[in-house]
């Protein structure tokens, strides 16, 4: 445990080492954001005040946006998914077939290293956008519910994080992973709904999304800290999503020990 | 005459040099035109889900949107094409110092920075931005001429312009911090304005977007002038801006190259 927090502390200190990078994406993030929130402004004032597009107000979607750009900071994986594929690839994973490190957890560490420093930086830009527009940022209807939109938000970074360790795990089979990285992030961005909430789809899709992990990677948490999903369907929802993680968890396991048997270390 | 022809021909030699590297690696070749044709088709979906809620954005109606989404890409794939990967590139040579190499070369070093690479699969992308539009304008029953096609053409080609000029100048950035990859891939946030129509945005915002980093009109300018619904003075406005991004970009780097101080070799 404690060789972790060593690997922990090492890792924020690495990560801020980009402040500047840091402070500059989350900054440009921006950009199409409020870009987005003008779009359905403009939809709105078309309507009649108070209308709703799905079951959201103005106030809500805007909030809606804003909390996809918090869950993502705090959650979503950098470039992890490279270095663990360049590891693959170097042979830089050979140090840790001989040391009592386990490169699952190791990798998980600096992940959340890697977050924590980033929100460390980003959250000064994020909290000050989230001021002025507070006029529309929603809260959570009670602490209960804030505590469990935590809870989820644990179990969502943990999910993005080892179903980007699978597919770095391609690495030990092809050269460039990065077009795969790519292709399911494109499926990741438009399923978790990065791009608007999942729920003013039609309903069958809806229910068709429910069966992959891709709504566990965003929008769940976000329906929960909304007050959008309560009762039995919020028990049911964090059940799913803990079996999510325990699958890709598994799955994350398995593509290792396969992928080590093709491994062959070049030089030192 | 003669100079120009030189150019030609150097230019030749960078095409085919580009088609042979591209050809080393075929699937990630396709692999990438796939990656580029999912964010497209991605963006649509957008345009789909959002006009399931509303009828129209500002005057903007759903195929109008989709042509405009169409003509953005067609813009960012054939910029993409010739010149992104060298602006890229850029921070690297002047990190390496391999920029020295190039500076010696008989040639302008603008030209042939800029125009190194060339990417041919955006060419495909671009092709199926073409498909898209030619689908929305049929929807329409947009019946154009080829003047308006032409026209069309040279504004796009004002909207290549620009987004060469500003990410050029980014990328210039690197002659001052080592470090600027990372802000030319920013610049990938901006497109994403581009795509969207212009009614959507007010006040400072709009300011912004139409006149310091002109994303407003670099694709919807074009889209306008063929639906006829381009009023005469954003035209000028494009032609202007464009003319001023360009000169600007060239006074930065004629000051940035100044700075250079090679790497040790």
């Amino acid at each position: 445990m404690k060789k972790y927090l060593h690997v922990l502390n090492i890792g924020i200190q690495n990560n801020l080492a980009y402040r500047f990078n840091f402070l500059a994406r989350a900054l440009f993030g921006f950009i199409p954001l409020l870009a987005l929130l003008s779009v359905w402004r403009t939809i709105y004032a078309a309507k009649s005040p108070g209308a709703t597009v799905g079951t959201y107000t103005l106030a809500e979607m805007v909030s809606y946006y804003l909390l996809a750009t918090i869950v993502n900071a705090l959650t979503a994986v950098h470039d992890d998914d490279w270095q663990i594929a360049n590891d693959i690839r170097d042979g830089a994973i050979s140090q840790f077939l001989i040391k009592p490190i386990d490169y699952l957890w190791f990798r998980l560490v600096l992940f959340a290293s890697g977050r924590i420093a980033y929100f460390a930086v980003a959250a000064a830009p994020l909290l000050a956008l989230v001021f002025l527009l507070r006029k529309y940022f929603v809260l959570p209807p009670d602490m209960v519910t804030f505590g469990i939109f935590l809870v989820s938000l644990v179990l969502t970074a943990l999910l993005q994080f080892f179903i980007s360790y699978i597919i770095a795990m391609l690495a030990f089979w092809v050269l460039e992973v990065s077009t795969f990285i790519f292709i399911v992030y494109a499926f990741e961005f438009i399923a978790s709904g990065h791009l608007f909430p999942l729920d003013i789809l039609p309903a069958w899709l809806v229910r068709a999304l429910a069966f992959t992990p891709f709504p566990y990677e965003l929008f769940f948490p976000i329906s929960i800290y909304m007050g959008k999903t309560t009762g039995a369907a919020l028990a049911e929802g964090l059940a799913i999503q803990l079996f999510w993680v325990l699958v890709a968890y598994f799955a994350a396991r398995f593509a290792w020990s396969r992928g080590l048997r093709r491994y062959t270390a070049v030089g030192g | 005459m003669t100079r120009l022809a030189r150019y030609i021909s150097i230019y030749a030699a960078l095409w085919k040099n580009s088609v042979t590297r591209e050809m080393i690696f075929k699937t990630n070749f396709v692999l990438w035109i796939v990656v580029e044709l999912l964010w497209f088709g991605l963006q649509l979906c957008f345009v789909g889900v959002v006009y399931m809620h509303t009828e129209a954005i500002g005057t903007w109606t759903k195929w109008q949107v989709v042509m405009l989404i169409g003509a953005a890409h067609f813009i960012q794939e054939i910029f993409q094409a010739f010149f992104l990967i060298n602006c890229a590139n850029l921070s690297e040579l002047v990190r390496t110092g391999k920029l020295d190499f190039l500076l010696l070369l008989p040639v302008n070093t603008r030209f042939v920075v800029s125009l190194r690479q060339v990417d041919l699969g955006s060419f495909v992308n671009a092709a199926t931005a073409v498909v898209v539009m030619g689908y929305a304008a049929h929807q329409m029953q947009l019946s154009l001429t080829l003047g308006q096609i032409f026209g069309f053409l040279v504004l796009c080609a004002v909207g290549i312009l620009i987004h060469y000029s500003l990410m050029f100048m980014l990328a210039t950035i690197s002659f001052w911090t080592v470090r600027a990859q990372g802000i030319v891939w920013a610049y990938y946030n901006l497109f994403q304005v581009a795509r969207l129509p212009d009614e959507a945005f007010r006040g400072m915002l709009k300011i912004t977007f139409t006149f310091a980093i002109p994303m407003l009109l670099v694709a919807n300018v074009p889209v306008r002038f063929i639906l006829d619904t381009l009023r005469w003075p954003n035209l000028l406005l494009l032609l202007a801006v464009g003319a001023a991004c360009w000169a600007v970009s060239s006074l930065v780097w004629h000051v940035s190259i100044r700075r250079y101080t090679s790497a040790s070799s």
